[in-house]
């Protein structure tokens, strides 16, 4: 057995009556790609927070190469060599890639030969790991995958030997997150030791060589990769059986419910995201649309949706045309039969100051049984949240709790019972299982499934491959604004993730 | 995950916090009387007896309360929008005059019954008129409210310099205010109601009818906010504008139809002195209320049970501390502002500096008490 690059004996953190790691052991090897999966409030994320120096551990203790340590500021974590990489880049976006690197590392007041060092630095980096990137790029305009290695170079110029990484491929098509595993690989050969914290259990499999599982605060099982398999990791995830596949019956696709075509949208600083865009949905069937965030998706959807007025272009509804390019209401949506899943549910389809009743009438406040003249009719409001609350088995069950207070697999659900229940004939998810755990993502597509089944038209956005081809009957490949393909759900991973890419239209960005 | 995060019973949230605040602001005020050379636990009881130690002494404190109930509910209604209105000084001034037109065109032919109800209607339009141009330049063009609020602050004071010294003064008259109203533009004082309690009060205490007016709107406001389709609307847009954008809510609209009630509410404000107490309208009668409610309001966390309350405490601090500079002759009025400033500091502006301190105290007596998230297990 290798010698440990980190171990951690007896660590548990409680928040209030929260008990967000409890009696944690681990050890790290050095040298190997460690995989820590588990649901979302599991507890993954407490731990790697402990581990890089933001809470503290109410007990046990952390050895780093056999010695104890202490930990109490990210700054002693990177002085012990332990390097992290966010789900959310800490990167400054107007910033070149260099002024990235020192930041927070600069030697003196002057900059000068602080960024000479960091450049002759940057280059034994890249010529040894192969993370090639121009050092003078200003960052946000580098494409996603260049930003994470960024943040991985930014790490090992503070001298990382233990790199964790939270959630690196979420915003990586398939092709970039080939290319982060090369890396991942190649630091390991050099002797790093890597620590994958993620929820795409296909991941793990494909590049990890130990993984812990954790459920509700412990680690609950701790397998070599090669042993094991991603139903029993999932089995081991939620502590019961879980159906990674949506079972369901084909399509039975009729009339068209909603037509899109030549639909141009501009983003708020004017830049053309979405780009002579057509496209028709039909009641009984589901549209996937799968792309790597940030190729005009959200924009389409709020467009759509009547969130966003889009530049040109049409769209009908049960064949009456959206004024998509003037006023539109999204209230006047909902009464013709539009539901609309947005993707951000806290900012945009909830108010998460409000309580779980007050939500569920968001956007039908105005529908006259939840009002009595200008007052709303609370008990009218509540009885048919807890109607929802029921059907949905949202938890816990309690319509008068701050919206905050739910986990994110059941605020979604309060959003899906809102908008399903309203009996819609045309509903628009985006990202409906993005945050939500393995559980209720298969509780949220069997809806979706049954929404289809009963007539309606389902139009889906999202960033998960799997999810789209699991669900969709037909799948549209968004990339750069245009919808460069469509597929049947049998198109293997590899070819939309090539469309995804852009490749038909020109050089992979790799 | 997300972070975690602790939460307090509301019984602290909204009574102990507040009340450290308040001993925080009182004891630092204290060291200053001390620096003075005066006995600080003498002031304070002399401040606390000045107010409320005699029916004149609470008339006067209710009195001052008015202003700050209407100030500060005002400012509340526009919180829950999101919108910060700083303007309720200008939009009581302008509102003088709503209640002046009212008062100079029927106090000869109307008793004080029929007056009143207009003289109401006058000071809200007024006082609504002048929050609606903020409103539409921000609805409309973006122009922050904060700013321009300020801006029409400036602009009231200026045009009723113009309209009492150019407008209004009666012919031959030296002082740049309307003439007295008669009996039509005069409010029964509500003196009697405290004589009730066995309280010994002057007939000139001006403690008055728009008392129980501040006291209906804080009610009114509750049901506007909590059980109203529009309050609904409102606190939407106030906690989430892209959500209210979801939802189909205008947000052009909540703002405009916002500010005008807030508007209305700080212009309410003007019937307190004018009608209720000097019988004229007299240049700076406002005399810095609209800028008190923006500390009630903070310290009442925008409801109207909290701003009553908070309105009446300072009440006590104009009343009392008017009894204590004259008690207290090292005491000046400016010291009086210091302590209302500190006051303001620590109740409104410093309203958190004590918050993670209580909380980790709590924490550690009772995790239970605070810890509300539990643990996020998915079931589904």
């Amino acid at each position: 057995m290798a010698e440990a690059a980190i171990e951690l004996v007896g660590i548990n953190k409680s928040f209030g009556t929260v008990h967000a790691n409890r009696d944690i052991n681990l050890v790290i090897e050095r040298g190997s790609i460690l995989g820590i999966v588990g649901e979302n409030g599991a507890g993954k994320s407490t731990l790697m927070s402990i581990l890089y120096g933001f809470y503290q551990a109410d007990s046990g203790e952390i050895k780093v190469g056999g010695r104890p340590a202490s930990i109490r500021t990210p700054n002693d974590a990177i002085a012990l060599g332990i390097g992290m990489v966010h789900q959310h880049f800490m990167l400054v976006q107007n910033f070149t890639v260099i002024e990235n690197i020192i930041l927070g590392a600069e030697n003196e007041a002057l900059l000068k030969r602080s960024i000479a060092n960091a450049r002759s630095e940057l280059e034994r980096l890249e010529r040894e790991y192969g993370l090639e990137v121009d050092p003078d790029a200003i960052i946000e305009e580098l494409p996603v995958g260049l930003q994470q290695r960024v943040e991985i170079l930014k790490a090992l110029y503070r001298g990382a030997d233990i790199l964790i990484l939270d959630e690196p491929t979420g915003v990586l098509t398939p092709a970039e997150a080939d290319h982060l595993f090369r890396i991942l690989g190649q630091l390991k050969e050099q002797g790093k030791t890597i620590v994958l914290i993620t929820h795409k259990l296909r991941e793990i499999m494909a590049i990890t060589e130990t993984v812990a599982v954790m459920r509700q605060g412990t680690i609950v099982a701790t397998r070599k990769t090669s042993d094991t398999t991603v139903e029993e990791l999932a089995e081991l995830m939620v502590g019961r059986r879980v159906l990674l596949r949506v079972e369901k019956g084909a399509a039975k696709p009729a009339g068209v419910k909603l037509s899109v075509s030549n639909l141009t949208v501009r983003d708020s600083r004017g830049v053309t995201m979405v780009k002579d865009v057509s496209f028709d949905v039909r009641a009984g069937e589901i549209v996937g649309i799968a792309g790597v965030a940030g190729n005009g998706q959200s924009e389409l959807l709020e467009a759509i949706s009547g969130i966003r007025r889009a530049a040109s272009g049409t769209v009908l509804l049960d064949g009456k045309p959206i004024d998509v390019t003037g006023h539109v209401d999204p209230g006047e949506l909902r009464d013709r039969g539009l539901a609309h899943v947005p993707e951000d549910r806290h900012h945009v389809g909830l108010v998460l100051a409000f309580e779980e009743s007050e939500n569920s009438i968001l956007g039908y406040h105005d529908k006259p049984q939840y009002l009595k003249g200008p007052f709303l009719d609370l008990d009218a409001i509540r009885a048919d949240a807890r109607e929802k609350i029921a059907k949905f088995d949202i938890r816990p069950p309690n319509d008068r709790l701050k919206t905050a207070n739910f986990s994110g697999g059941n605020q979604q659900k309060i959003v899906l019972a809102r908008e399903m229940e309203q009996d819609p004939g045309v509903l628009v998810v985006g990202q409906p299982t993005r945050g939500v755990d393995v559980g209720a993502i298969e509780f949220i597509h069997k809806q979706l499934i049954a929404m289809r089944d009963s007539g309606k038209a389902v139009l889906l956005v999202s960033v998960e491959l799997d999810e789209i081809r699991s669900l969709s009957d037909r799948i549209l490949v968004m990339f750069d604004g245009r919808i460069v393909g469509e597929r049947t759900p049998d198109a293997t991973e590899g070819e939309l993730g090539l469309l995804m890419a852009g490749v038909e239209k020109q050089e992979a960005a790799e | 995950m997300s972070s975690p995060y602790t939460k307090l019973p509301a019984w602290a949230d909204y009574g102990l916090i507040p009340l450290i605040n308040l001993v925080v602001a009182f004891a630092v005020a204290g060291l200053v009387v001390l620096l003075v050379g005066e006995n600080p636990l003498r002031a304070a009881i002399i401040l606390v007896d000045g107010a409320f130690g005699s029916g004149n002494g609470l008339a006067y404190t209710l009195y001052y309360a008015t202003n700050f109930i209407f100030t500060g509910l005002a400012v509340a209604v526009a919180f829950h929008c999101g919108l910060f209105n700083i303007g309720g000084e200008g939009q009581a001034y302008i509102a003088g005059l709503g209640v002046a037109l009212v008062c100079l065109a029927f106090d000869h032919v109307l008793p004080w019954w029929l007056t009143f109800p207009l003289a109401i209607l006058g000071a809200a339009a007024f006082g609504a008129l002048w929050a609606l141009i903020p409103a539409w330049l921000q609805a409309k063009r973006g122009s922050h409210i904060v700013i321009t609020t300020i801006m029409f602050n400036f602009i009231a004071a200026s045009v009723m310099v113009y309209m009492l010294v150019d407008v209004l003064k009666p012919l031959g008259s030296m002082a740049p205010q309307t003439r007295q109203f008669v009996e039509g533009g005069q409010l029964p004082k509500l003196g009697w109601m405290l004589a009730e309690f066995g309280l010994k009060v002057r007939p000139s205490a001006p403690l008055n009818l728009s008392f129980l007016l501040a006291l209906l709107m804080a009610f009114v406001v509750w049901i506007l906010i909590w059980r109203t389709r529009l309050g609904y609307e409102i606190r939407t847009m106030g906690f989430s504008p892209k959500a209210a954008r979801y939802a189909g809510i205008s947000e052009a609209r909540i703002i405009i139809i916002t500010m005008l009630i807030s508007g209305a509410l700080a212009g309410m404000m003007a019937l307190n002195p004018i009608m209720g107490d000097q019988h004229n309208v007299s240049l700076d009668f406002v005399s810095g209320a609209g800028f008190v409610g923006i500390a009630v309001a903070l310290m009442g966390r925008s409801h109207p049970a909290g701003i009553v309350p908070a309105a009446i405490l300072f009440g006590m601090l104009y009343q009392g501390g008017a009894e204590l500079a004259f008690e207290m002759p090292n005491i000046s009025r400016d010291m009086i502002v210091i302590i209302q400033g500190l006051v303001i500091l620590f109740a409104g502006a410093l309203e958190h500096m004590f918050r993670p301190w209580v909380q980790a105290v709590f924490a550690s007596f009772s995790p239970r008490s605070v810890g509300i998230g539990q643990p996020k297990k998915e079931a589904a």
